[in-house]
């Protein structure tokens, strides 16, 4: 009885052993780190593609070299430092904060800080603009003239 | 005053655009320069047993010249380094690269070598330590083992007029 | 002989252009109505040999005649027939003709469609298309010539490139330079405006549908643009923000913003300046797209074949038209305050925040495209700006404005109350927030942007059913709401659904690279893919190694894909094409890598599951739609009616 069941989970098995597929990378959480990390990479020989989407050649050497450097042991900021000291930060989509950079990731807050103080001021002198009799009148004029409904 | 901010903002950037016109945005600067040059031994091509490495070039000013048989424009620049083997006092180092179907040696052979010395890169391990992105790339490396400069692409007479020279004179080779 | 043709109607095309500039301009400013009237027949006349100059070199891809050197190098004799249709534009100097022959479209339809609108306010508006036109005609005859002749001729072409072969990009250039040149109306518009000192609420009435109806065109192209992206690059992504994407990006942002401040500007008479200011800036955002793809100045995917000579044109080009719109504008934007008062709290004060926003967010691309230049042109080094950048600046600018949507509409001119707001959205709010925190919590755990992005979907949802419904009950029947009504809230909807398809599939997407051999069979997302190898398979102009992956799920076979793996013969250039199997609620995307045996039985293959994906086309969709449908509205026809007599009353005076 045992041995028959014995077989007949063999049998089960059998087919997911014999054909089941293996991942890329033979360690599927490397594979993972080293996929995530690619996409922050810029593809050298490419026009403009990630390490992790190109099938260039020198884009497949260095996702091995990444898989590599990851299955030593080497965390992600050293796996970039490898990169950076070899091609510079030519390499990185997601620049660096660094003094170059300060304007490129701090502008879309200054962009959002310019924004709303023109807001501010416009409010300000809106609220205390009085409603001139003139301007309701040619809106209304206008709006007559264009058969405004609403 | 606030309406003419737009004009002004557009004529900074067509100030960029024009300067982006003459420029390169593949033209990527290497970080090695002013770096030594990173060390390796290699079996040489055509001489089993020997090996190279940059250190046996300490006190000599000499060129790394990345190349491989695969590679198309690395045939129109070797006529021009045969040239200068023969004219010129600087040595030529040859790393082939990647020539997985083994061809460098008979094409040396063919066409007669530029090089002292052909370090054979199989696995492009050492091309990716130098940080290179294709063939022809050819590195000056002082009497130091400092890299000195990179030249991306192959050398034609003008580059190494333009480029080379002044930059080998400065570092007395 | 054909070629020729289209060289000659080319240089008629750009005679007539000048005309159509010079005249009306010249006549407007004089009073002179014989020379205004030049404007129609000038423009209608150019358009047409525009066109006679497309259909010729239609011509000669169609008939492979490649002794046209632009043929050669971007047709091939074993190209199936729409491809050699669509290869007219496919290289730069076919799609300046296609730019061009748009250009005159606009222009035609104008002169068409204007028929209420003062003289000299068709002239120059005309005019100013005209003086844009001569422009990119002359661009094309001095150095995009697309009739040159190849001597001796080639034997056969060079192919189109192949991941232009798709059925995404046979419509995608025409409709995305629909909009890019749609743009031109407003600006020429603006322009007329400014020259004659008319800002009013009739130039916002008049520039509106224009601007709506291009601002659709170009949502569809970009959706186009995005879908042909996924289908055809072979790594699932829809989107990368190359300079490419970001080129026609950043148009729809400022031409949304025009859209929404256009609004402010018919019903209100106020932020006038501010409005001409964004007419001005969305047309030129499309012209700077052209310099920054054609001129080399950035690296892209997309990049056209690039050339000093016609970076320099065009930069020079673009200094005339942007630089001297900006110029006319500081000198002649109205100085004074206009329109009335309006609160902190109000519809005006609302749209003008999503303005500031949606500007913001302009800036933000623009900052992230040109950086590396900047940086290059300053000797200060090179870097790159990519997706990861983008991803985590511009989802928390962009924001704001879709919180906002759900407000805006819903609000009274001049003054809103805010306790009143708070009573008709509080429901509304408390379940989009409960549905961002608990759906995440439902699917892989928490996930901030997970919860941002659903919150905000459903918030903008509720609200567009809130305004439905507010509206009925103040006595409206569904049929008798207004088209602007039901286009705003298609629009808005459209973008409550992108939102959560990209939130679901950037959150919740699955990928697995294998290796697989024949009879190998692995498992993603509940499916179990089976690899049945591979097979020969010649195309019209490649040779493709077509994979069969059948698809199954608890053991019951549900459908068979094939990834193809593609050599094209001319340039000898691999393709992947991926098998995707769609559905509403997820795809299945399976591409071939490469193989690893030299008898091709094992191979590398990627595959993706995809959730909700199709969402985000649909949103793209609903958007447009939405734009056709308020363009279309009553308003706008009654409006030609009503003018006639004005318009008579006007010139008599």
């Amino acid at each position: 009885m045992k041995s028959l069941l014995f077989s007949l989970l063999l049998l089960l098995a059998i087919p997911a052993w014999a054909g089941e597929a293996v991942s890329v990378g033979e360690d599927p959480v490397i594979e993972q780190r080293m996929v995530n990390l690619a996409e922050e990479l810029r593809c050298l020989v490419c026009q403009n593609e990630s390490l992790a989407g190109s099938h260039a050649e020198l884009a497949e050497d260095l996702r091995r070299e990444i898989r590599v450097q990851m299955k030593a042991g080497k965390n992600d900021k050293e796996v970039i430092e490898y990169l950076t000291t070899r091609y510079g930060d030519f390499v990185l989509y997601r620049p660096p904060f660094k003094p170059l950079t300060y304007l490129l990731w701090l502008g879309p807050l200054l962009f959002l800080a310019i924004g709303g103080s023109a807001w501010y001021a416009t409010l300000k002198k809106r609220r205390a603009q009085k409603d001139s009799p003139v301007d309701e009148k040619q809106i209304a004029a206008a709006a007559q003239l264009l058969d405004e409904k609403q | 005053m606030k309406r003419w901010l737009p004009l002004v903002v557009f004529a900074v950037l067509v100030g960029f655009f024009a300067k982006g016109l003459f420029l390169n945005p593949r033209e990527v600067p290497s970080p090695f320069i002013g770096k030594p040059a990173p060390a390796f031994s290699l079996p040489v091509v055509g001489n089993p047993g020997a090996a190279f490495s940059p250190a046996d070039m300490k006190g000599k000013v000499w060129l790394l010249n990345v190349w491989a048989p695969w590679c198309v424009s690395c045939r129109q620049e070797h006529g021009v380094l045969m040239e200068l083997s023969r004219n010129q006092p600087v040595p030529i180092v040859g790393l082939n690269w990647k020539d997985k179907e083994r061809e460098a040696e008979q094409l040396l052979a063919q066409h007669g070598s530029p090089y002292l010395a052909v370090p054979d890169d199989l696995t492009g391990k050492v091309g990716i330590d130098y940080g290179v992105t294709g063939t022809p790339e050819t590195y000056v490396i002082d009497k130091a083992g400092i890299i000195r400069m990179k030249q991306v692409g192959p050398i034609s007479p003008e580059v190494w007029k333009e480029k080379f020279e002044p930059k080998l004179k400065e570092l007395g080779a | 002989m054909i070629p020729e043709l289209g060289h000659f109607a080319l240089i008629v095309a750009l005679l007539l252009a000048l005309t159509q500039a010079i005249l009306p301009l010249y006549g407007a400013q004089r009073g002179n109505l014989t020379l205004m009237s030049v404007a129609r027949p000038a423009a209608q006349g150019q358009f047409v040999f525009v066109a006679i100059a497309f259909g010729c070199l239609a011509y000669s891809f169609l008939t492979n005649d490649f002794s046209v050197e632009n043929v050669a190098r971007n047709s091939f004799s074993q190209l199936p027939e729409i491809y050699r249709f669509t290869a007219t534009w496919g290289s730069h100097e076919g799609s300046m003709l296609l730019w061009a022959l748009i250009l005159g479209f606009w222009t035609t339809a104008v002169s068409v469609f204007s028929r209420h609108l003062p003289d000299d306010m068709v002239a120059r508006v005309i005019g100013i298309m005209g003086l844009i036109s001569s422009g990119f005609l002359a661009f094309l005859l001095t150095t995009s010539n697309p009739f040159l002749r190849l001597l001796p001729a080639a034997a056969d072409g060079r192919d189109m490139n192949p991941l232009l072969q798709d059925p995404g990009m046979v419509i995608h250039p025409p409709m995305l330079y629909m909009g890019y040149v749609g743009f031109s109306v407003a600006f020429a518009f603006a322009i007329a405006a400014l020259l004659s000192g008319r800002l009013d609420a009739a130039w916002a009435r008049w520039s509106r549908p224009w601007t709506t109806v291009a601002w659709a065109f170009l949502t569809f192209g970009i959706g186009l643009g995005s879908w042909w992206a996924y289908n055809e690059l072979g790594w699932g992504g829809w989107w990368f923000w190359d300079p490419t994407e970001n080129a026609s990006f950043m148009p729809w942002l400022a031409g949304t913003a025009l859209i929404h401040s256009l609004a402010v500007t018919e019903k209100r008479g106020a932020f006038k300046a501010w409005t001409v200011l964004l007419a001005l800036t969305a047309f030129s955002l499309s012209l700077l797209g052209t310099f920054l793809v054609r001129s080399g100045v950035l690296s892209s995917v997309h990049a056209f074949a690039t050339d000093p000579a016609r970076g320099a044109f065009i930069l020079g080009f673009l200094v005339v038209v942007i630089g001297g719109s900006l110029a006319l504008f500081a000198w002649r934007a109205p100085k004074m305050l206009t329109g009335g008062r309006f609160t902190w709290f109000s519809r005006e004060a609302l749209l003008l925040s999503n303005n500031v926003v949606l500007l913001a967010a302009l800036g933000t691309v623009l900052l992230g495209t040109l950086y590396p230049l900047l940086l290059d042109a300053l000797g200060m080094g090179k870097i790159s700006v990519g997706a990861p950048y983008f991803n985590a600046v511009f989802v928390p600018v962009i924001a704001p404005a879709l919180f906002l949507m759900g407000i805006g509409p819903l609000a009274r001119w001049k003054e809103a109350s805010l306790p009143d707001m708070v009573a008709r959205l509080k429901w509304a709010l408390a379940i989009s927030v409960a549905t961002g925190l608990l759906l995440p919590l439902t699917l892989k755990g928490f996930n901030p942007w997970a919860t941002l992005g659903f919150t905000l979907s459903v918030w903008i949802a509720l609200t567009v059913l809130i305004g439905f419904r507010e509206r009925l009950k103040h006595g409206g029947r569904l049929n008798s709401l207004p088209r602007g009504f039901w286009g705003m809230q298609l629009a808005h909807l459209g973008m409550a659904w992108g939102v959560a398809g990209i939130t679901l599939v950037a959150n919740y997407q699955q990928e697995h690279d294998v290796r697989m051999n024949v009879g190998d069979h692995t498992q993603l997302a509940g499916y179990t893919f089976t690899f049945q190898g591979t097979t020969e398979r010649p195309g019209p102009n490649y040779r493709a190694a077509r994979g069969t992956v059948e698809v199954s799920q608890n053991g019951k076979k549900l459908f068979v894909l094939h990834p193809e793996k593609r050599i094209y013969n001319a340039s000898g250039m691999p393709m992947t094409e991926a098998a995707i199997n769609y559905n509403f609620f997820r795809d299945i995307y399976v591409a071939l890598g490469e193989p690893l045996d030299d008898q091709a039985t094992t191979w590398v293959v990627r595959i993706f599951h995809k959730p909700f994906i199709n969402w985000l086309w649909i949103g793209a969709l609903f958007m447009a739609i939405g734009g056709f449908l308020a363009a279309s509205d009553r308003r706008y026809r009654i409006a030609v009616k009503a003018l006639v007599p004005g318009n008579t009353a006007v010139q008599g005076a």
